[in-house]
């Protein structure tokens, strides 16, 4: 009992193979919008990979890349297959491919629906890189004269001004690293040699802020030293002043930048799966409609068009069963005398007649 | 003599008209590029329109946009025109308005020629501009409590940031203005006190300038109170001054911003320009050619095409004629109904009045 059978006269043969060249094309199109999502967003995420550390999420990007590569390459295939498909002696030409072709279509549209799924699936994993990556950029801030760290001082502060954000969790992971260089530490003052003896490891912490910490909506000038300190400044209550530095962490900040984009490419991704599918079912239709009429013998009459020719557990069990008599392919079968230039013994009795007496022995000597 | 004298035969003359179509529909595009440039001036002006004291360069995009607007509608008329230009029956049709559009066309591309001038011409005025919105913005950026002027210091400071400046001519113009609000100085403090007195106009004046000044190349953090004084720093050398503000004054990177992205407006406009001219040229060309084959009678024979059908000193001495006498329209002129009498018919009254004591 053949799974969703539809009958299909010559016209309708027809306009399914023009509708399906069409869609087809417009596939090629989304096959190359797919590869331009997956180009931009490896171009997004090279833009910050310094402030990136560890897990390397370079895979979304390139799985969309080579996705958007194939959807281009198979759909392209799979409209000349059905520019052919009106003619029946044309469709001849395609009549072997054409199957294999629909399996892999199926496995690479399988592989869209991966593509999918992962843009959803990265968030954890970039948000850990994300921590570890701007741990480490803050740690390094003051190194502007060590090569490979020298950039990253710049890399932060256009960080923190453009994402309106300011360091890992929030200001105060300032408080807990050395910004200022011992480069630009007066060690004769008493005040820098004293909070350099007060700390445990001789690190120079102040609760101040870099400038690129500074909210531009501040009222009043900015205040990037002595902030937890009410009264080192007129009319300022720390605990209550909201507008003066930026208040979101950069991490924060980051991660909603690339999961806005992500959603966005997930969900074109999920709405070209949904296409390519629909593409698939028309092909495999048009396929199975014309090997029927092949089967009857004239062109113009109907013929059905199907998904698959028996239910699906016969289809799965007949599959199953080719698969696995593909696998003893090269052992050579002894249990049915496959081979008759060897001479094995049979163990089975042999057979001595209707009756199946074995032959008296005849005593007769001489 | 005409100027320009071209010989058309039929084929020729609808070869003319086609290509005039197609080319009044480009002129179209060009047109909605005209207009698209005008509006993506205006609103780049008035991104920082804040900083700028008199919004009269406001008339350089405005311009641009009635030009394209313009552009669009008398192209689209010329491809109808052009079109129907191929068949003679059809040209009747626009014979009568073809002068007149070819004229107003005329007028027209001067505007466009005009409005690329103006591109290029508007630096001057621009400059001054600046020169006292940027000065009045620093004054009142402490003011962030006044109404009107509260979004001057977030629009100063976002300035500074975007466009890697600080002050007007340098970072130096800071020093002379007051940033610091009064509501945010210690008035119990004697330090800021003794400041506010040394001042003859009682400003809180200082060597400091705002955070939005401070370089993101700046090797070290940076140094904003007392930027002039190397001795307040430690390790404060010359190098470390040069790369701490932002050295470049806000008037000239603004300047530059408006002037390049004008140079290349200015050059499009230009560009566009003479292709209406051509089409204009053509236009007026066809004109003529099918006027004359009407003349001649038969739309199967060669005619002529000219740009002026006299030579240029005599078009415009006829032109300036007809401009006089448009002016004497409504002085009355031989009037029959009016008695006038005349210096002649007064003559006879007198040599009849001679003869008459002769005869007595």
């Amino acid at each position: 009992m053949a799974v969703l059978r539809v009958k299909f006269t010559k016209t309708r043969r027809d306009k399914l193979a023009q509708v399906l060249w069409i869609l087809n094309w417009i596939s090629v199109a989304t096959g190359a919008i797919l590869f331009s999502l997956g180009l931009f967003l490896k171009v997004e995420l090279n833009k910050r990979g310094e402030l990136m550390a560890g897990k390397d999420i370079q895979y979304v990007p390139n799985m969309l890349i080579a996705v958007g590569l194939i959807a281009c390459a198979i759909n392209f295939l799979g409209g000349k297959i059905c520019y052919d498909c009106v003619d029946t002696t044309k469709f001849l030409r395609w009549k072997l491919i054409m199957l294999p072709y629909i399996i892999c279509t199926f496995f690479f549209t399988f592989c869209v629906l991966v593509g999918a799924l992962m843009c959803y699936s990265m968030r954890g994993e970039l948000e850990e890189s994300l921590n570890l990556g701007l741990t480490e950029a803050m740690r390094f801030y003051k190194d502007t004269d060590t090569p490979g760290r020298c950039f990253l001082k710049r890399t932060v502060d256009v960080l923190q001004i453009e994402f309106q954000c300011c360091g890992n969790n929030g200001y105060k992971d300032w408080f807990q690293i050395q910004w200022i260089s011992n480069r630009y530490l007066d060690m004769s003052q008493k005040e820098v040699v004293d909070r350099l003896r007060s700390n445990v490891e001789g690190k120079y912490l102040i609760d101040g802020v870099p400038f690129s910490c500074c909210n531009i909506n501040s009222p009043r000038p900015c205040i990037q030293q002595q902030i937890t300190n009410n009264s080192a400044h007129f009319n300022y209550e720390h605990q209550t002043e909201e507008l003066n530095l930026w208040m979101k962490g950069c991490r924060q900040a980051l991660l909603e930048h690339y999961n806005y984009i992500m959603q966005s490419i997930g969900l074109a991704v999920l709405i070209t799966w949904l296409f390519e599918l629909s593409v698939l079912t028309g092909v495999r239709y048009l396929q199975t409609s014309l090997e029927n009429v092949l089967r009857q013998g004239d062109p113009n009459s109907e013929s059905d068009g199907w998904l698959l020719e028996n239910s699906f557990m016969e289809t799965a069990r007949t599959n199953l069963h080719i698969i696995k008599t593909l696998g003893k392919n090269n052992q050579i079968d002894t249990s049915n005398n496959g081979d008759p230039n060897i001479n094995i013994p049979s163990t089975s009795k042999a057979h001595y007649g209707p009756d199946n007496m074995p032959p008296k022995k005849t005593s007769e000597a001489s | 003599m005409a100027v320009g004298k071209v010989t058309f035969t039929k084929a020729e003359r609808e070869k003319l008209a086609e290509v005039l179509w197609l080319l009044n529909w480009i002129s179209v595009v060009t047109g909605a590029i005209l207009f698209g440039l005008g509006l993506f001036l205006k609103i780049e002006i008035q991104k920082w329109q804040e900083v700028m004291s008199d919004q009269g360069i406001l008339y350089v995009p405005h311009m641009l946009i009635s030009t394209g607007l313009a552009a669009c509608c008398i192209n689209f008329l010329g491809g109808k025109i052009c079109l129907d230009c191929a068949d003679t029956n059809k040209f009747l049709r626009w014979k009568l308005v073809m002068m007149p559009y070819v004229v107003c066309t005329f007028f027209f591309t001067s505007c466009v020629l005009a409005g690329a001038l103006m591109c290029y011409s508007i630096r001057s005025q621009l400059e001054e501009s600046l020169f006292l919105g940027l000065r009045n913005a620093m004054r009142y950026y402490k003011d962030t409590d006044t109404p009107g002027r509260c979004y001057l210091k977030r629009t100063l400071d976002l300035l500074q940031i975007q466009f890697h400046c600080c002050g007007n001519t340098g970072y130096r113009d800071w020093f002379q203005v007051q940033w610091i609000s009064n509501r945010y100085l210690d008035m119990t403090s004697s330090a800021v006190v003794d400041r506010l007195r040394n001042n003859v106009e009682g400003k809180y004046l200082m060597d400091g300038v705002p955070f939005s000044c401070c370089s993101t190349f700046s090797p070290r953090p940076c140094i904003q109170q007392q930027v002039s004084n190397s001795s307040a720093h430690f390790n404060y050398d010359q190098q470390s001054q040069q790369l701490n503000l932002w050295r470049r004054g806000c008037r000239q990177t603004l300047l530059d911003h408006y002037t390049g992205i004008m140079q290349s407006i200015g050059l499009t406009v230009l560009l566009i320009w003479l292709f209406e001219l051509l089409v204009l040229t053509g236009v007026r060309y066809l004109q003529t050619a099918m006027e004359n084959v009407l003349r001649l009678g038969d739309p199967e024979s060669e005619s002529d095409g000219w740009i002026l059908e006299n030579s240029l000193a005599e078009t415009a001495r006829s032109n300036f004629n007809i401009i006089k006498n448009l002016g004497k329209c409504y002085q009355i002129d031989d009037d029959p109904n009016i008695n006038v009498p005349t210096a002649a018919a007064e003559q006879e009254v007198l040599s009849q009045q001679v003869q008459i004591p002769v005869t007595s």
